[in-house]
């Protein structure tokens, strides 16, 4: 099939459909107030637009109604404990943010992981990345009117919902990650499950871009729509497709290689014109490479522990700890008091679908974070929303919206 | 590693009087500087040939309240050119409460500055709209991220016209019945 393998960017005039040169007419400004509630906003964000006829003048994102204050709440809890508060960060993908935090405790207090572990953490978090993108995809295409993609991105996520349901026992809010490892090994079942989605995949993203990449509506509504500069985009802090789109190549899997990132093969795809359809080409393409990364971890997948052998920081076993004492007694200590860091700083990012989530945490020695600071690409995005939209059409803020990927449940925190 | 270190003694040559620590932890490098020259410090990193930290990865602060200068304000930028990150903080005291905002130096601290702003009122000089931004604007129990808040917070939660008073635990609940 002609769409199974990579495709090249393809070539076309660069611009922008930005018309800040239309002359004025001053009439009177409009200002619009949009959301909290309304379909697109993928969540509750307001967003209050000045209008000069249909052209946005100026957009001021107004957020906060998901906020949780989890940044507060990480003070108050032991290490171990907070890892089902990063489920709730990006609700759709939430096998990466437990990944992100995991990653960064274990930076914390120098954890070295088993490379079986490392092997899983790196197929799951691709199968989320994929899941990630096909929920981006489907959702962008219906806001823009193509309905259709989103039955068949949707079908295909279902299949790996339900692989992570079997995995983990939970569909959205996996908390699959561990500090120090996973929380269990795979089956053989679900490692020929996988193979076979991953078989398949290839032709279905094709049929999924069959309905886009030459539709004539979708190419007017995301080429030169959005567009923002490398230097703007690197300022502001975007990450991820939305900045690759924009042709800076920075991937922290490839250039701060973690887990099995280092070992397998695979591209980057950058784009160049910075506008909503290269950020569109770049999640295709990523979820390709996802489907590399995939095969080549699970045919190299090694044997040994999925958990490191660290019993003063990893939970034990739960069948020991129904059966032995010390298990239970570790297992309660780790959890009323947890585990002692060294005092100190660190900053890990975790390249997820949407960009760079990062943790920042201070320690004081103590056995809960001092300061956890959460770096999410969601709200980084969010600050750019202004620059990006100015001089469009009010229809195109849907589209706007959907190309940074936002989850408001991880704007807000 | 050593990369790395070499940004650091650049810092320290260009502002021998600026710098106060610089720490390695983990891999990672942090700088502290004094408050004044926290606007030409970030210029310095972003703009110099060399340096070019173009991409801001976050900005965070941390709250010491027993100790005399209270906050910390935390920068953290990479360079994709040279592909390393650095930290670079600065720390101030309560009464003071005021620092200089980087958002003229990376656009995308605008929101991070304002999120700081928001959680544990550090001001920022030269910010171009300094504004609530995840709280209520009107919202004035103080500063929720700061270590003296509680963590259920200051009472205004329970004056929501839409929650029920709670039910004393004596009292039969009504919703037992089968």
């Amino acid at each position: 099939m002609s769409q199974t393998g990579p495709t090249t960017l393809p070539d076309r005039q660069p611009g922008s459909a930005r018309r800040p040169d239309l002359p004025l007419l001053r009439t009177e400004e409009l200002m619009l107030n949009m959301g909290p509630q309304h379909p697109a906003t993928h969540g509750v964000l307001k967003m209050i637009l000045d209008l000069e006829g249909e052209r946005i003048v100026k957009a001021t994102p107004v957020m906060g109604f998901l906020h949780r204050g989890v940044e507060k709440l990480a003070e108050h809890g032991t290490y171990h404990q907070f890892i089902p508060h990063t489920d709730r960060l990006d609700y759709v993908c939430a096998m990466y943010n437990n990944f992100a935090y995991v990653r960064a405790v274990e930076k914390l207090i120098d954890l070295k992981v088993p490379p079986r572990a490392e092997y899983l953490r790196t197929i799951v978090a691709e199968t989320q990345r994929i899941v990630g993108h096909l929920f981006w995809l489907g959702t962008q295409a219906l806001d823009i009117g193509a309905m259709t993609v989103f039955f068949y991105t949707f079908r295909d996520r279902e299949i790996l919902l339900d692989w992570f349901n079997e995995l983990c026992g939970a569909r959205l809010t996996t908390s699959w990650y561990r500090i120090g490892g996973v929380e269990r090994d795979v089956t053989p079942e679900l490692i020929a499950k996988l193979s076979k989605f991953i078989d398949e995949f290839q032709a279905k993203i094709g049929e999924c871009n069959l309905l886009l990449e030459k539709n004539r509506i979708w190419l007017a509504r995301t080429q030169g729509i959005a567009v923002v500069s490398a230097e703007d985009a690197l300022s502001f802090g975007l990450s991820g497709p939305t900045l690759r789109g924009s042709g800076v190549d920075y991937d922290l899997r490839k250039y701060e290689p973690y887990a099995a990132y280092g070992d397998v093969e695979w591209n980057v795809p950058v784009g160049r014109n910075g506008d909503t359809y290269d950020r569109y080409w770049v999640r295709i393409e990523e979820m390709r490479e996802s489907c590399k990364i995939i095969r080549q971890c699970l045919e190299r997948l090694p044997d040994g522990p999925y958990l490191a052998d660290a019993p003063t920081v990893v939970l034990p076993s739960k069948d020991k700890v129904f059966t032995t004492l010390e298990s239970m007694i570790i297992q309660f200590k780790l959890f009323t008091q947890g585990f002692k860091t060294p005092a100190g700083e660190i900053y890990c990012g975790t390249e997820a679908h949407k960009g760079e989530l990062g943790f920042y945490i201070v320690s004081d020695g103590s056995g809960r974070p001092y300061r956890l600071k959460i770096r999410s690409p969601s709200f980084i995005h969010l600050g750019a929303f202004d620059h990006m939209a100015r001089g469009y059409m009010i229809a195109d803020i849907i589209t706007i919206f959907g190309t940074y990927d936002i989850v408001m449940g991880e704007c807000d925190r | 590693m050593n990369d790395l270190r070499s940004v650091a003694e650049r810092l320290t040559q260009r502002f021998p009087q600026d710098v106060v620590a610089v720490a390695e932890f983990r891999g990672d490098l942090s700088v502290t500087v004094r408050k004044s020259a926290l606007l030409t410090v970030g210029r310095f990193l972003k703009e110099e040939p060399g340096l070019e930290f173009d991409y801001i990865v976050h900005v965070s602060s941390v709250d010491y309240p027993t100790e005399p200068e209270r906050f910390e304000v935390v920068y953290e930028v990479y360079s994709i050119r040279h592909r390393r990150r650095i930290r670079f903080k600065t720390r101030l005291s309560e009464a003071d409460g005021e620092i200089d905002s980087l958002s003229s130096v990376w656009y995308g601290a605008n929101f991070m500055e304002r999120e700081i702003y928001d959680m544990m009122g550090i001001r920022f000089h030269g910010h171009p709209d300094l504004r609530r931004i995840l709280m209520p604007d009107e919202y004035d129990e103080g500063f929720p991220l700061r270590k003296d808040f509680p963590l259920q917070g200051r009472g205004w939660r329970d004056t929501f016209e839409f929650l029920e008073p709670p039910a004393s635990p004596a009292a039969p609940s009504s919703k037992d019945s089968p």
